[in-house]
Formats: C-alpha cells, structure tokens, sequence
C-alpha cells in the first residue's frame, strides 16, 4: 500500500493568500512569505524543502502561532486564528501543536521525563500520576526509558532529539511542527530520529510537517512541498513510502 | 486554570540552575534583612527601655489643681498702666470634688488605675541639718499600683503609717539619718511633724532621691493644711501612646487641668521621634538597595533563559504563566533571604547581649525580637522580592517566541 495524501480526510490545516512581512513600516520592511496556499490533512506526513533564506523557519513559525501573519487565512483544526488575541493563540498552540527544533531546545534544569511532561506541567501545574506513565510511556518508545532522569546535559544530540520528540506527541498533539529536526545529528542518529516521527505519524495519526534539507528523508515521506522564495513551488514530486 | 504549580516548580528549578548568582542574591537579601532586623529590634528595647526608666516614677496622667491667676482689672488695650502682670505667688489648693473625679477616671477607657496624691514644698530637719524636699502624701496600695514603689525600697519596708516616712538614699545620706531614726519636717513654717523613717528607697535618679519623702495622705494633707484636701490625682493607663488622647478627653469633660506624660515628656518624645524617623530612613534605602540587587540578578537571568522561555512559550505556556515564573522567583529569593535573615538578626543580638554589657556586668539594655517582627520583616521582605521582579517578569512576559526559538 501506498500511503500517498489523502484529500478524503479533513484538513488539519489550511493556509490561503498567506504574507508575511518583516519590519512593517520601517525602511527595511520585507515581505518574506508572498501568498501562501498549502492545505495539509490530518494524518499526513509532509516534507517542507528549500534553499536557504527561502522562508521555511519563518512558515513553520507562522503555522506554529510564534509570529502573526500579515494578511491571508489560516484555518488550523477548523479554528481561523486570524482573529484570535495572545492568549488564546497560546491556548491554541498548546492544544494543538508539537515542536521539535533542530538544536534540539530542551530545558536544561529539568531531567528527559520532566521535558517531556513540561506541556502538562504548563496545562495543569503538577505532574500527575497518569501524565507520569504517559510520560515514561513516551519515552520508552523513543527508547530512552533508562535515561528518563538524566538531565539533557548527560545526553547525545541524537538522545535529545528523541525526549524532543516524546514532548512533542505528550498532549496528543494532531500537528507536530520539525525544523531541520535531523539537521544537527550524524546519518545514523538523523535516520533513528526521523524513523520515531515516521512510527508515531503511522501508529497515532499524529500530522507532521518536517522541513529538512536531506533530499534521502524528503524522499521518504508522503508529499513535498517546496519552498522558492518565498512562494511555494508546483509539487516537485509523488513519493511513496513502501516499507 | 493552569494552578501556580507551574510557576513554582520552573521559578525553583531557575533559581537552582543559576547556583551561585541565585546563592549571592539571597546572601544579599539575608544581610540587608538582618541589619534592619537588628536595628529594628534594638532601637525598639533602647526606646522602650528610655520610656520604662523615664515611666518608672512618673504617673502616665496627672489631674492637677488649677493655677490661681491674676487678673486685671483693667482691660490692658485700655490703659497704660498694669502692662505687666506678675504671676501670684501660689498657696498649696485642694482639687475640687476630688472624689467625684477619681470615679470619673476609673471608668474612663485606657485608664488603669487612678490615685490621690497631697503634695507640696517642705524642709526635712534633723538637727543642725535641713533640706528643702517635696513632701508626698500617698495611699501606698494606689501609688504602688502606678509607680511601683515597693520595687524600689532599698532599706527598710514600704509602708506610710501615720509618724512615719520614706525617703530617698541620697537624702538619708545628706541629712545622716538611718532607718528607724526620726525627721522633723516642715511646712510654711507653721506646721511642723515628727517622723521615723521607716523605708529608704532608689529612684533611679539622684534628684529625686533627694528631694522625695512620702508620707501618708493624711499626714500631708494636715501638714500642708488642706484636711481631706489632694493636690494630684495620678493615673496609670494601659495604653502608654494613647495617654495624650486619653487626658485630653478628660479634660474636656470635665474641666480640670489634666496632663499626661506625653507633654511633660515632650523633648524625649520628639528625640525619639527622630530616632524611629531615622530608622526608617535606613529601612527604606536598605530596602531599595535589596530590591535593586534581586531586579539586577533577574533581569540578567531573563536574558540568559530567552531560549527557554521561548521553548515554555512554544509549548503553550502564558505570558501571565511566565510573568509568574519571575515574580515567582522574586518572591522565594525574599522569602528564603529574609528567613536567613531573621537568624542572622538573632545572632547579632545576641552577640550584642553577650558583648555590649554595662559596668555592673548586665546587658545594657534587653532587646527582644519578637516573633511579630520576624514575620513582619519576612512578608515585606517577600512583598519586595515580588515588587523588585516586576520589571524581569514583564519583559520575560514580553519576549518574542519566535526570536527567542531562532537563536
Ligand atoms: N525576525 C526577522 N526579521 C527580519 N527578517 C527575517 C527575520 N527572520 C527571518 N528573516 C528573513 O526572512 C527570510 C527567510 O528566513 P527563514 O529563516 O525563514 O529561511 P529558511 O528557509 O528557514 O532558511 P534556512 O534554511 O537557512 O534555515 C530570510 O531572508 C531572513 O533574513
Ligand atoms: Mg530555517
């Protein structure tokens, strides 16, 4: 079977005539996304690729409610967020986003586990018990179980990237954003990192859009977007994943 | 409602990671808690120790006769004449009805205890030997009550028979009397009585020890020739600051010229008025100082944790939840350093108690930090800390998500 995307399930995110502009109203005021449109559905596995400075952080954090956008929709979980104040939007990314970054950004005061519970910590201000076991569960299947009380400082870059990814699929999160999640990690460790989000994407459901520059991982995931300039590219390829 | 288990479970977990500036903050908050502690607690024990001496033979409200004065009989604007009025020389008077005016005192609110006192110049003989003295008459259960006299018997016992006197040690050095030998005293030269001494007492002051002899109320009233006739009432209160309000209410129901030790004392209040405003001076800038330190320490550890707070921001936490955090982290840094400082208050007092002790090997003067005063210090030590973390929370609050994740 080929899991290629599925336009029959609902859209987990919907971007239409998306801008977004840098230093508004100064001289050096520049528009960096020029007029997004790019639907993603629920349970897709999507490759976001490009050349440097072409704009791919800056969708990501768009997508990811860490920077406004300056005009177009996005529709995200059914919800357009356009309208939506601070504190709601942080409601929002909570409920519905996962992050997993390339420098790899854990805390470095609180142990793997701790990291992995942080979203639930924010949510409900302890660390329950059922959390916990979730918690432990997580990091089990990026197989990090032993290494649940060490602090990301006793851990390799490969490890790390794992509890990234354990936090990340915490609260359940329909959408997990990756930024060059891979990009900092040796070919061995980047293909363990990448093999984890591919396992949960096919065991949970969960929605993933990756963006790396390793044209080998981009191959092997459902669709690719490309990014030029600011603008998104007529879909370069249709790759299958078999395995 | 996220709970402040966020807040504190990051703040604390912050404080740890940042070990040594965390430890210099607090030691910092500890030593200027302590200091003011200290200070507090000792101008406390000084000044109540001042007013407990300068109380100790004074009564906290006096009644007292009013003064007969002279009146022209001439409007003054009128004439030319009788510019200058000279005060008349004073006869020893009665306060009217001073039965009915002990009872209004004794109901009065604040009042504790109230006594009549006949009182008046005198010449205490013995032999070739005289002194002028101030001839007290008392009923010694009331008096003690207000003046703790028994306390302050050094010889002999506390008691004022009819024939019988106390008097001060300097009095029954300078006149060469013992217990048990007798006085004549004098007054306005007509009258004239033998007493034994019964009872030598200290004062605390060599004036008063020197001029005071007690007698008995009845002895005094005949010696000074008022029969059933008082000069004073004293009064003590239970509120000592209140005293001034207390006699100024007397005094306008009833009429009588009334005084409390706040007016006779007024110098020594004022003094200890600068004293108290001095103090504060030092609080508040101490205050200031800690609190500019704890703003210093955070604002620098917000700029250390921009990524982390980006990371909690991404994550779903609040502006609110890590405005939290900070204020959160101010307040622990209060709490925590002004506990530390609290012993360290201790310590100092009691270096002073052990170090700082007078002639006779006694302490000074007792100071006491009273429980009130530590939680006092360490609710406004903890209220500064939030205060002096406003500033670091706002701007943590404040960061960018985005430009604090892209770093
Ligand atoms: N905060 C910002 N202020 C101004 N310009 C910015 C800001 N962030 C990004 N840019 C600009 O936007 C453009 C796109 O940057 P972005 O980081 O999104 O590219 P990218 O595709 O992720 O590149 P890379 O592959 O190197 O990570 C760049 O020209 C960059 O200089
Ligand atoms: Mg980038």
């Amino acid at each position: 079977m080929t899991a290629v995307a599925d336009f029959a399930r609902p859209p987990i995110l919907e971007l239409r005539a998306l801008r977004k502009s840098y230093n508004i109203g100064t001289p050096i005021e520049a528009e960096v996304l020029h007029g997004i449109d790019l639907t993603i559905s629920r349970g897709e596995f999507v490759a976001l690729i490009g050349p440097s400075g072409s704009g791919k952080s800056t969708l990501l954090n768009v997508i990811g409610l860490l920077e406004p956008m300056t005009s177009g929709d996005y529709i995200l979980a059914g919800q357009s967020v356009a309208a939506l104040d601070d504190a709601a939007l942080t409601l929002c990314r909570g409920n519905t986003l996962g992050f997993v970054f390339q420098f790899h950004h854990l805390l470095p005061a609180f142990t793997a586990l701790e990291n992995v519970l942080m979203p639930s910590l924010i949510r409900s201000g302890t660390f329950s018990a059922s959390e916990r076991a979730r918690g432990l569960e997580l990091l089990s299947r990026v197989g990090l179980r032993e290494a649940a009380n060490k602090k990301p400082g006793q851990l390799s870059g490969g490890m790390q990237q794992r509890v990234a990814i354990a936090r990340a699929l915490a609260r359940n999160s329909p959408l997990v954003l990756a930024d060059e999640p891979t990009g900092n990690l040796d070919t061995h460790s980047a293909d363990e990192v990448f093999a984890l989000m591919r396992q949960f994407n096919l065991e949970e459901g969960t929605t993933f859009l990756i963006v790396t520059h390793d044209p080998r991982l981009a191959a092997r995931c459902d669709r690719i977007v490309e990014l030029v300039d600011g603008q998104i590219r007529r879909p370069a390829s249709w790759t299958g994943t078999d395995s | 409602m996220p709970t402040i288990g966020f807040a504190l479970t990051v703040a604390v977990r912050f404080l740890r990671e940042g070990r040594f500036q965390s430890l210099l903050i607090i030691v910092g908050v500890a030593v200027g808690v302590g200091v003011v502690t200290y200070i507090s607690a000792l101008i406390d024990g000084l000044q109540g120790n001042t007013i407990r001496r300068t109380l100790g033979t004074q009564a906290h409200i006096v009644v007292k006769q009013i003064e007969e004065r002279a009146v022209p009989s001439l409007r003054a604007a009128d004439s030319n004449i009788a510019r200058e009025i000279q005060p008349r020389a004073q006869r020893t008077r009665s306060i009217d009805n001073w039965r009915a005016m002990m009872a209004e005192m004794q109901s009065t609110p604040n009042v504790v205890a109230a006594t009549p006192i006949a009182a008046g110049a005198g010449l205490a003989v013995r032999g070739e030997a005289s002194r002028s003295i101030s001839l007290v008459g008392i009923e010694l259960e009331g008096y003690d009550r207000i003046v703790a006299l028994r306390e302050k018997v050094v010889g002999g016992i506390a008691r004022v028979a009819p024939g019988e006197a106390m008097i001060g040690l300097q009095l029954a050095q300078d006149l060469g009397v013992g217990l048990g030998e007798r006085i004549v005293i004098r007054t306005g030269g007509e009258a004239s009585d033998n007493y034994k001494i019964i009872g030598i007492f200290d004062l605390g002051s060599r004036e008063l020890n020197r001029r005071q002899v007690y007698v008995s109320l009845k002895s005094a009233q005949s010696l000074l020739n008022i029969p059933g006739g008082v000069t004073n009432i004293y009064a003590s209160v239970s509120d000592l600051f209140g005293a001034r309000e207390t006699a100024q209410r007397l005094k306008a129901r009833t009429g009588y010229e009334i005084e409390s030790w706040m007016e006779s004392n007024a110098q020594l209040l004022s003094a200890l008025n600068a004293q108290s405003i001095s103090t504060g001076i030092i609080r508040g800038f101490t205050a200031i100082v800690v609190m500019l330190g704890i703003a210093s320490v955070l604002v620098v550890s917000v700029v250390q944790k921009r990524k982390e707070i980006g990371i909690l921001r991404a994550m779903g936490a609040t502006r609110w939840q890590m405005t939290q955090v900070f204020l959160m982290q101010g307040a622990i840094v209060g709490l925590i350093g002004s506990v530390l400082g609290v012993l360290f208050a201790h310590l100092l007092i009691l270096l002073f108690m052990t170090f700082a002790r007078g002639g006779d090997g006694q302490p000074l003067f007792v100071i006491a930090l009273q429980w009130q005063l530590s939680l006092k210090v360490a609710v406004i030590a903890t209220i500064c800390g939030v205060l002096a973390a406003a500033t670091p929370a706002r701007r943590a609050a404040q960061l960018d998500p985005a430009q604090a994740i892209r770093l």
